[in-house]
């Protein structure tokens, strides 16, 4: 009997991020005969490319668009830059887009799509900003311009608290109840197996660095369409966070889900097909 | 039934998760949860409940309280929450729910307290 192979293929690039050399780990899946739009899928903070291998595995997107997820610097299968132990990792926006666009250089993408949830959602925000030209269409899931925090993130990383499993437990709240439960626990998986510090260190950006309030005013659609997609159980961005910055853009399409949370591709990949098939024909038209 | 009634059935319902008696193995607590304008003193060891204490004690002191609403626990406890009221910290967000003390058994074992409080979910009112 022939093996039930999945059809996403894993790879790592070598390629510099802001002049340090680094080693990336992305998986891949498109159209049989190569081509294909390339679509390149940002993971939340604290977790991995993993999150889209629904989409990966999905003919009616892959026969159309050539998939890319990768793991951020740190993350998944990515290691951490040499001298990683001598410092303390944070994200900040600069970083964070350095990291996408070495990545799209790298793979020598043309004018990709760049979907990006949660902290990768905020990117997309910042790539719309500084870098709209580079892009085809840009996806931002559960963004917003900022965010309410709602608990204190030292509790993520001292060594009288487990790392994974209080990242896990606390974003298991920003998961839909409706959501099915070997989704809901795998998605959580994810987080139990970040690296000490990591989730922290991403919601530096979150919380401190990225602040977009104000220039998101500043987003022209007509460079490059954006879309905002946000579940309506997502508490961290509410959609009435994803609202408000969208009534800033004009041009932007917004959409609120229903019976979903702040991780729609991983926590429910069928109801996230429903909203974001819609998406991607509109882009691949 | 009013919802601190359905909290007091607690000592039913945990006996009955073995499961989560495991997950809470670790865990040796004395806290305090409000339900409304109702105190309960849970004493917790090795994941189960060895009291459930209703009602006021002078002096009795705990780690940590969680405390929220009549109206949160209601909607926190239906069989599918509405978004918003569907997770102990967006109760706190929403600013239906507190929580203070030292945190830090709560924190060590946060998904056995989010699933210990959700259990009355399980029963229909």
């Amino acid at each position: 009997m022939a093996p039930a192979l999945e059809p996403m293929v894993g790879r790592y690039v070598r390629l510099e991020i802001d002049g340090v050399p680094h080693r990336v780990y992305f998986e891949e899946a498109g159209p049989k005969d190569g081509g294909g739009i390339p679509l390149v899928c940002l993971h939340t903070a604290g977790a991995d490319n993993r999150q889209y291998r629904h989409l990966m595995a999905d003919p009616e997107i892959t026969s159309r668009f050539r998939v890319l997820a990768f793991d951020l610097p740190w993350h998944g299968k990515s290691t951490p830059p040499d001298g990683w132990e001598r410092g303390e990792y944070r994200l900040t926006t600069q970083s964070y887009t350095a990291a996408i666009r070495a990545f799209c250089q790298a793979l020598e993408l043309d004018k990709p799509v760049v979907m990006g949830c949660s902290i990768g959602g905020r990117i997309v925000l910042n790539l719309a900003i500084a870098h709209a030209a580079e892009f085809r269409a840009l996806i931002a899931l559960e963004a917003a311009d900022f965010q309410q925090p709602w608990y204190d993130t030292a509790w993520l990383h001292r060594p009288d608290v487990h790392g994974g499993e209080v990242c896990a437990a606390l974003v298991s709240g920003l998961v839909a109840p409706q959501s099915p439960a070997v989704s809901r626990h795998e998605t959580l998986w994810m987080y139990m197996q970040g690296g000490p510090g990591i989730f922290k260190g991403d919601l530096y950006f979150y919380r401190v660095d990225g602040d977009l309030r104000e220039k998101v005013k500043t987003i022209d659609t007509r460079v490059c369409p954006l879309y905002l997609l946000t579940g309506e159980y997502d508490f961290s961005c509410t959609p009435e966070d994803t609202l408000r910055t969208a009534k800033q853009i004009p041009g932007v399409e917004v959409t609120i889900m229903k019976e979903v949370g702040h991780f729609p591709m991983s926590e429910n990949p069928a109801q996230f097909r429903k909203y974001i098939l819609p998406v991607l024909d509109k882009i691949s038209r | 039934m009013t919802p601190a009634d359905r909290f007091a059935r607690l000592t039913d319902l945990l006996p009955a998760d073995t499961d989560l008696i495991r997950r809470g193995r670790w865990l040796a607590v004395d806290c305090r949860v409000d339900v409304g304008s109702e105190p309960f003193f849970l004493s917790i060891r090795e994941g189960a409940l060895t009291a459930l204490d209703r009602g006021a004690r002078l002096m009795r002191s705990t780690a940590f309280s969680y405390r929220a609403t009549d109206e949160a626990w209601t909607n926190y406890w239906k069989p599918i929450p509405e978004p918003g009221w569907h997770d102990l910290f967006a109760l706190t967000k929403r600013g239906a729910a507190s929580m203070d003390g030292d945190l830090r058994p709560l924190l060590q074992n946060l998904q056995y307290f989010k699933d210990l409080l959700a259990l009355p979910r399980r029963e229909a009112v």
